[in-house]
């Protein structure tokens, strides 16, 4: 307990930006993961093409290459200056899309493919059914996957560590410096994490029993 | 009946479909004109549901011509949705939104093609509802619904785009017995106000009393094109005679 009373405000801060990289990447992934599955079962076979590449590519690769590309292979490319913050985001927001993007395409291919024909002899386009008829439905059906997905993202933040980017990976150094006991440091910091993911299970078991009544 | 110069409704000429090695639609021929109600009738798998399926193009085809009010059928895109929009289906699934109540099915299109104000499209969707018989079930989900209900909705949800024709694949093959007369009410309703139609089922009361010309498919083929009371009092082809057999006897 000492441990974790005497560092509380460091904890607290370590957390904090654990949650930030979180939000952020969270929010990111979710929106690119959805059109890249918007992609990846348009009727355009390039689009098709791109998508299943992107995924294949990124979800083929450890988030740790991901970070190496944006945090040192990247900036010599001399496109765009970005710090070592906005590379994790980037890094975890393209990494987790691809996982993203395959949950979301699971769900989509539940949906009877009556549905998508109903629209589309009603006049609506392509855009128009995903938006309205299809995707509607197939995230009732993603949210377990779609929650387990955010689980790893939320724990995937602590690669951060090894990028001068601080979030709660880093308390172990700085209890180690101090001379602190690392161990049981550790494993307040599991304990954090595992404080942070019930929110998300909960969120989980709120929109499951919200979005089962309409069947 | 109509002048020779206007272009019939539908129009499918030479018209032939593979789904891989099986020839499922043979070099077909059909002409539906303005205002007629036209019946296919025929075994599974003779391939009528694919035809139906055909004008639409939900079902692409391999050679030959379709047009719909003179229009040929566009490739997949924005054009294509744009002459959807004028054709109504029905499926023999219903296919209602699941997500959504009964009447926002009804003004989903009107909102999102038509671009129709939601409150104008909520009156109209009611109007039709009312005219279906199921107005009181407008906030109620499609899962609450009973067969005929959702199948009069979806009738409902596709006369909401004001259709110049209305396609029907087996409308009651999936019904319970006591609930096909109250979508096949419906249909006799629509085909008297003069909505052009073309029905492919299995009702042989409905062919009788509501349709102009009965089509009677068999393997891909067109093989009778005649009035309702020559098609079922005086068959021509052997097959034709042989599906009779086969129904009427019961």
């Amino acid at each position: 307990m000492n441990v974790l009373t005497k560092n509380f405000s460091f904890f607290l801060d370590a957390f904090g930006q654990t949650l930030q990289l979180f939000a952020i990447s969270a929010v990111l992934s979710l929106v690119l993961g959805t059109l890249l599955a918007a992609l990846r079962v348009s009727p355009v076979p390039v689009f098709r093409g791109i998508g299943t590449a992107y995924v294949t590519i990124l979800r083929n690769t450890p988030l740790t290459l991901v970070f190496v590309f944006f945090v040192f292979a990247y900036p010599l490319l001399e496109i765009l200056k970005i710090d070592e913050y906005t590379a994790a985001v980037v890094a975890l927001s393209l990494y987790t899309a691809a996982f993203v993007c395959e949950v979301v395409r699971s769900g989509i291919n539940t949906v009877p493919v009556g549905q998508a024909e109903a629209s589309r002899a009603l006049g609506l386009t392509f855009t128009q059914m995903l938006g309205n008829v299809v995707l509607p439905q197939a995230l009732r059906s993603v949210v377990p996957p779609m929650t387990s997905t955010m689980i790893a993202l939320l724990k995937n933040t602590t690669v951060a560590s090894g990028f001068a980017v601080f979030q709660a990976g880093n308390i172990r150094e700085q209890l180690s410096d101090q001379g602190d006991n690392v161990l049981l440091g550790l494993l307040w910091v599991a304990l954090g994490f595992v404080i942070l993911v019930m929110p998300l299970t909960y969120v989980q078991q709120v929109f499951e029993k919200r979005w089962s009544v309409a069947r | 009946m109509t002048a020779a110069s206007a272009p019939p409704m539908i129009r499918v000429a030479g018209v032939d479909k593979f789904f891989g090695p099986l020839h499922v639609l043979k070099n077909v021929q059909l002409e539906v004109p303005k205002g007629q109600v036209v019946v296919v009738l025929g075994p599974s798998g003779s391939g009528k549901s694919t035809l139906c399926r055909t004008i639409n193009r939900l079902e692409p085809i391999d050679s030959g011509v379709i047009e719909v009010d003179g229009q040929p059928l566009p490739a997949e895109g924005k054009e294509l949705a744009r002459l959807r929009a004028d054709v109504g289906m029905v499926f023999q699934s219903f296919n209602l939104f699941a997500h959504k109540t009964i009447v926002e099915n009804v003004m989903l299109a009107p909102v999102k093609v038509r671009k129709t104000p939601a409150a104008d499209a909520r009156k109209t969707a009611m109007e039709l509802l009312e005219r279906v018989g199921i107005a009181n079930q407008a906030d109620k989900f499609p899962a609450q619904l009973s067969g005929g209900q959702q199948q009069r909705a979806a009738i409902a949800r596709a006369l909401a785009m004001k259709p110049k024709v209305m396609l029907f694949d087996e409308p009651t093959s999936a019904l319970d017995p006591e609930m096909v007369q109250e979508v096949l009410d419906v249909m006799t309703g629509l085909a008297k106000d003069g909505m052009t139609m073309l029905v492919v089922t299995h009702e042989m009361g409905f062919a009788r009393k509501a349709a102009d010309r009965v089509i009677f498919m068999s393997d891909g083929e067109v093989v009778e094109d005649s009035t309702p009371e020559e098609f079922f009092s005086a068959p021509k082809s052997n097959r034709a005679k042989d599906f009779l057999g086969k129904i009427l006897t019961h």
